[in-house]
């Protein structure tokens, strides 16, 4: 073998180990409905955003984005950061990343329509540009889509070899009227995510329960 | 019952099994010769190659315990040649330098000594006696009419002789007074010649305590070259012994080494990154971890080595001794350098630490806790501490792995030894359990055809008895 081949084989190696350490890397995509009168939970999605950072490695990437009325866009994401592999350059990173959240989170105001379908579409976009192992979209939100007239979103949508989890959705006050509707409603966005090839899907309404927001079933 | 293809008469199972059952006994009695000769050649055949790996694996195993014990004697040799040599060597240490100081001990001997009789002859000197005025005062006493004079002369000599008997009795005392301090000044003397003596049977009783483990190293030695068997025990104990207190030991190293590593795997990700993995489970980090606590023992097994310490490997054995001397100091240099670099990964590890909780406190919302008391930072000190310290530790190890290495020889030998005789025993065993079943099937057979046998014994009795000429035959 000569030299050429040697050196070729080490970088193909090289690379081949730096495609297995994204293998082993988490994306989370987080999505905050900030949409009529959800807006108000923002609180809690803090307290998810801190249990992620909390959570997440060094080398693991976190975005955390808005859903408004047209939300298949980069300008709604709030925050995103790959952490360093460095864990004192990581913790410094989480820092700041908790800081702009909770700047943005402290001027969220409600949208007149929920877009739920184009975030996750742009969440998967994010997911898949990190090349991570593990990727999860995580939805703060009621799941309750609301489209304007113009806004297309019902087409197939892709997201396989993701982790959808669904986090606080609340009761409308529909919903008390007749819990079918909620329900049906959960049953929808399962079926719909699921088809769109999801690795898994997964309701958490207890907070005290967010481990299993990046627990592998 | 339903009917079964075997039933001769559906109807009458009894009956089938027993015209069954009297075909094949018929059929087995036909067969009986050859049945006996396969089963007996089975039984050969299963038996034999079994007996032969047995007595294969004997002679091997006696073969191996040879070799064990030509190789075990040659450690032995070489090692109780070097304690000889060694003790040699410290005997005559001892004697250098003992004997160096005996004419000067002998001649500080001889010198007090003539003091002692110097002075012992001083003391024999006695002052001169008194005159013997008895006799003149006898004379003058006996002379007839002197009256007054007589008196006189007496009342003189009287007065004479207390003066000269004061004047002697104050020289008496004057030359006692002299021989006394004579005498006091024998003391130092005395003690010096006791101290003296005292150290050359010091001497004499470490001499003897030496020549008295050399006659036991010799004794060991001698029994060695006459490969007596003894010997070979004494040294496959020891050998045992060795191994047994060389693993322990190393067991103890591998949980400093544990420790150590748990001090800088967390540190050694702010240098190679914390989330790389050179297999599924294996960070880089641990690996680097590893690797440092690995360097640090190698630097501490070639420092040793380097030391002559330990004779793992004979190329550095062989250096000179210019070369021996650098490395020596390169080995402690770099031991030195990554006891520091140790140190300061502890250090890192707590401050990481204290980040990582401060960072998840402020996201728990919780107050940030009070400020550190010089108690709390009792623990980093310890932490770097034993960062320093513990790779100086495990540069120990090179003792017991040298040991461990050298008597598993002996104890993997003896235990290779042990375990074939076992399986030949085993493999002896089931030969003959495979001969005996043999003989066992070809009585069970013959029970199975009791019936034709006995048949046949009857049929041959009354043959036998028509025809009285011929002699009668077994069944």
């Amino acid at each position: 073998m000569d030299r050429r081949h040697f050196l070729g084989s080490l970088a193909a190696l090289g690379l081949a180990g730096c495609g297995d350490q994204r293998l082993r890397a988490q994306a989370v995509y987080m999505l905050v409905d900030a949409s009529g009168t959800y807006a108000r939970e923002a609180h809690k999605a803090q307290l998810i955003v801190n249990y992620l950072l909390g959570s997440l490695q060094p080398g693991d990437s976190l975005a955390v984005a808005r859903v408004r009325s047209r939300s298949f866009t980069e300008q709604d994401i709030v925050a995103k950061a790959t952490f360093d592999a460095r864990p004192s350059q990581a913790n410094a990173q989480k820092r700041a990343f908790r800081d702009r959240v909770e700047a943005e989170f402290r001027i969220l105001r409600g949208s007149a329509y929920t877009d739920i379908t184009g975030a996750l579409l742009q969440g998967a976009l994010f997911l898949a540009e990190t090349g991570a192992g593990t990727r999860t979209i995580v939805i703060f939100s009621d799941m309750q889509e609301e489209l304007d007239r113009v806004t297309q979103r019902d087409f197939p949508i892709d997201l396989r070899n993701i982790r959808v989890v669904a986090v606080n959705v609340v009761k409308l006050g529909t919903d008390n009227i007749d819990p079918r509707r909620y329900l049906g409603r959960l049953q929808a966005w399962e079926k719909r995510v699921i088809d769109a090839g999801a690795a898994d899907w997964r309701v958490i309404n207890d907070l005290e329960r967010l481990d299993r927001i990046l627990a592998k079933s | 019952m339903s009917a079964q293809p075997w039933m001769v008469w559906p109807d009458n199972v009894a009956l089938s099994a027993l015209v069954l059952a009297a075909a094949a006994m018929v059929f087995l009695y036909a067969a009986r010769k050859p049945m006996h000769e396969l089963i007996r050649a089975l039984g050969a055949a299963l038996g034999g190659p079994l007996r032969l790996a047995a007595r294969w694996l004997s002679a091997a195993a006696a073969e191996m315990s040879a070799r064990n014990k030509a190789v075990l004697l040659a450690q032995g040799r070489q090692e109780t040649g070097q304690r000889l040599e060694r003790e040699f060597e410290r005997l005559a240490a001892i004697l250098d330098r003992d004997l160096q100081g005996y004419p000067a001990l002998q001649r500080r001997l001889l010198d007090e000594i003539t003091r002692i009789e110097e002075d012992y002859k001083k003391c024999g000197e006695v002052p001169p006696p008194p005159p013997d005025w008895t006799e003149a005062v006898a004379a003058v006493a006996t002379v007839k009419g002197g009256g007054e004079l007589v008196v006189r002369v007496l009342e003189e000599i009287r007065g004479s002789i207390e003066r000269i008997h004061d004047k002697t009795v104050a020289e008496y005392r004057r030359a006692y007074e002299s021989r006394h301090r004579i005498l006091a000044g024998f003391l130092p003397f005395w003690r010096s010649v006791d101290r003296n003596l005292g150290q050359v049977e010091k001497n004499l009783a470490d001499l003897r305590s030496s020549v008295e483990t050399v006659d036991g190293h010799m004794a060991r030695y001698e029994q060695i070259q006459a490969a007596s068997d003894r010997a070979q025990h004494t040294l496959t104990v020891s050998a045992f012994t060795q191994f047994a207190i060389a693993l322990l030991v190393m067991l103890v190293a591998a949980g400093g080494a544990f420790i150590n590593f748990k001090l800088i795997a967390l540190p050694m990700s702010e240098m190679v990154g914390a989330g790389d993995y050179l297999t599924a489970n294996l960070r880089t980090s641990e690996v680097a971890a590893l690797v440092i606590i690995l360097v640090e023992a190698s630097m501490g097994l070639f420092l040793l080595e380097a030391m002559r310490v330990t004779h793992l490997f004979p190329r550095i054995a062989n250096l000179n001794e210019r070369l021996r001397r650098r490395m020596v100091w390169i080995a402690l240099v770099l031991l030195v350098a990554l006891a520091g670099v140790e140190a300061a990964l502890a250090l890192m590890r707590d401050l990481l630490i204290a980040d990582k909780q401060a960072l998840l406190q402020s996201l728990a919302a919780q107050p940030p806790p009070a400020a550190e008391s010089w108690l709390a930072r009792i623990p980093t000190a310890g932490q770097m501490v034993l960062g320093f310290l513990l790779p100086f530790a495990l540069a120990f190890v090179a003792i017991p792995l040298e040991s461990l290495i050298h008597s598993s020889r002996a104890v993997g030998g003896a235990l290779a030894v042990a375990l074939m005789r076992a399986a030949a025993l085993a493999l002896r065993l089931a030969a003959a359990a495979a001969r005996h079943a043999s003989r066992v099937l070809v009585r069970l057979y013959d029970v199975a055809i009791v019936v034709p046998l006995a048949l046949e014994r009857s049929l041959r009795a009354h043959a036998a008895r028509a025809e009285p000429g011929v002699e009668r035959t077994r069944a």
